[in-house]
């Protein structure tokens, strides 16, 4: 299988020093693009190669791109989202930490195709080991002259910052990021006007997740329509898939889009955990709707194919879980994560997560009234679509999926039921 | 006032930046790691040297869980919680380290050493169960693991 974007993985940081990155073919894409390609068919190269965001919303790249308007008073700006902290996604951890170049190249080629003379990463604040290992490589590429003023004789002038996060998940959507580096509360913004045309600062601004930017200098090397050939039809390329939980070897794989989940857990990981059998699968990130253990044999990874079972392919972080696991607990703990990575804003999701939550703790008392189960769908429902962002609904999908698809593994926490169950067995 | 290192780092850090108050994240880690947390004179510091209210760098202080408004120890053992960590025994991680310190969660030990927290996901979900102590991570950890590496803290 072609790996794109984890091709020097196995040398296990050494790409970190700028000569090793360049002399395994990188930055060859930058001065490609500054020479041969004017800022406007980069991004219709980035058009063709069918590329969307990697952060989760798999919105098209190359589409948000040509939102941001061509002339701007206020300066324009490209954000790196490196916040990554959704549940069960480590991704863009090793896509920094053994390859940091090919991620800050794609962000200067953003940069040039943009006309945005700036650039930040914001990275989550846990991640400090990381953020040292950019700011040395930056350090790196502003002395060889990729960085700073007319890069590579070309006349384009381009700045880059890493800007280190505090410990909030709403921080990674991507209104919040920007109020967050505004130096303020991560508060999400209205939307529109989005932030191609009102973002950093009040000027247009792209923000792109890690795994996006690093897919860039790739697309400029060999093409759109090379990138787009390794994957599916509507889902071009690869993707990093993090596969946590119960398998056997755990890790992060670069796949070809539309690559079946199934094989991904048998062959890339060995299997489910101490062979047991599988029960259910969180295919993209904790926000997303789980998948039962029959569903899964279905299933490829690519946008089209895991929305078609019900679920969405979100940011690629796959938590697998056996039969041993109780998808009432396992739901639980995610509700607790959104409790309180609620950002307090807006009622629906402030509220409503704390009320989930409180549900939970009294069902895991075996101290479930009846009618709890169908209090947990009704909550999730009212926040479901009613919140300011997208965390709202994050928090109520996999509440109901989960109630629709392993219904007995709430059921057991009613008190109710526990008596009919004891009543029976009499 | 920061040491004289540490103001001229942040002096650098503003210029980041075409606003100061950007600087403020920055600018707390640095008291933070001066004081071990962010103190009453940090908050009206940094306020002033970013030009801020004195409540915006509060309300931005108690927004973001990484920052600390009272005293904590000096190793903070923070255990994820979440999903992926706890499918593989996170739970018992937190429990050994509650009963070998004799603290609670959110507790500092008598001798201001060790603070314990539970934190929520930490990005190293394929190397659960994680925790990170002060800025270091370790992956895959045992409770003998553990135990090792709390002797080894000084």
């Amino acid at each position: 299988m072609t790996k794109v974007l984890t091709s020097r993985f196995h040398l296990k940081g050494q790409a970190c020093d700028i000569d090793v990155y360049k002399q395994t073919g990188g930055y060859q894409a930058l001065p490609k693009a500054l020479k041969e390609f004017k800022p406007d068919q980069v991004i219709d190269e980035v058009k063709k190669s069918v590329l969307r965001g990697r952060g989760g919303a798999g919105f098209p790249t190359g589409m948000k791109w040509s939102f941001v308007p061509k002339e701007s008073k206020r300066p324009k700006y490209v954000v790196c989202n490196a916040d990554e902290s959704e549940p069960g996604t480590g991704k863009d951890r090793d896509l920094m930490r053994y390859d940091p170049h090919q991620m800050i190249e794609g962000m200067i080629i953003a940069g040039y195709a943009l006309g945005s003379n700036a650039s930040y990463i914001y990275i989550r604040g846990e991640y400090w080991f990381i953020k040292e290992i950019l700011e040395k490589a930056i350090a790196q590429a502003y002395a060889q002259g990729y960085l700073g003023k007319n890069i590579l004789g070309s006349g384009f002038d381009h700045d880059m910052y890493v800007h280190p996060g505090a410990g909030a998940y709403i921080c990674g959507e991507e209104t919040a990021l920007l109020e967050s580096l505004e130096g303020k509360r991560g508060h999400p913004r209205l939307k529109p006007p989005f932030p191609a045309v009102v973002g950093l600062y009040g000027g247009p601004t792209v923000v792109n997740n890690v795994e996006t930017l690093a897919v860039v200098p790739h697309i400029i090397l060999n093409g759109g329509e090379w990138y787009k050939a390794l994957g599916t039809e509507k889902s071009g390329g690869t993707k990093l898939f993090t596969v946590s939980g119960h398998v056997n070897n755990p890790g992060n794989f670069e796949v070809p889009m539309g690559y079946p989940l199934m094989s991904l857990i048998n062959n890339e990981c060995g299997g489910i955990s101490g062979g047991r059998k599988l029960k259910a699968v969180i295919p993209g990130g904790s926000s997303v709707p789980i998948l039962t253990a029959e569903e899964c044999e279905k299933v490829n990874m690519d946008y089209e194919s895991v929305a078609a079972a019900g679920s969405m392919l979100g940011s690629g972080g796959v938590i697998v879980m056996d039969e041993t696991a109780d998808i009432f607990e396992s739901t639980m703990n995610l509700t607790h994560f959104y409790k309180h990575e609620s950002c307090g804003w807006c009622t629906p999701c402030r509220e409503g997560t704390r009320w989930l939550y409180k549900v939970f703790q009294r069902m895991k008392r075996y101290e479930g009234r009846s009618g709890d189960v169908e209090l947990l769908y009704d909550l999730a429902d009212k926040i479901l679509g009613k919140s300011f962002c997208a965390l709202g609904d994050a928090a109520a999908m996999p509440v109901q999926s989960a109630i629709k698809k392993f219904r007995e593994d709430f059921d057991r926490r009613i008190k109710h039921n526990l008596i009919q169950i004891a009543k029976a067995a009499d | 006032m920061f040491t004289q290192a540490n103001e001229t780092k942040l002096d650098e850090i503003i210029t980041h930046y075409p606003v100061k108050r950007s600087a403020v994240l920055p600018a707390l880690y640095i008291a933070q790691e001066e004081h071990g947390y962010v103190t009453d004179d940090d908050v009206r510091y940094i306020a002033q040297r970013l030009d801020m209210r004195v409540n915006e760098v509060e309300e931005v202080v108690t927004f973001y869980t990484m920052y600390s408004r009272k005293p904590v120890g000096k190793y903070k053992l923070q255990v994820c919680r979440t999903l992926s960590c706890a499918l593989l025994g996170a739970e018992k991680i937190a429990e050994h380290i509650e009963h070998k310190l004799h603290i609670g969660m959110g507790e500092t030990t008598i001798d201001g050493k060790f603070t314990l927290t539970e934190v929520e996901c930490l990005g190293y979900c394929d190397l659960a169960p994680c925790l990170q102590v002060n800025f270091d991570y370790h992956e895959k950890v045992t409770t003998d693991g553990v135990d090792k590496l709390i002797e080894g803290l000084k």
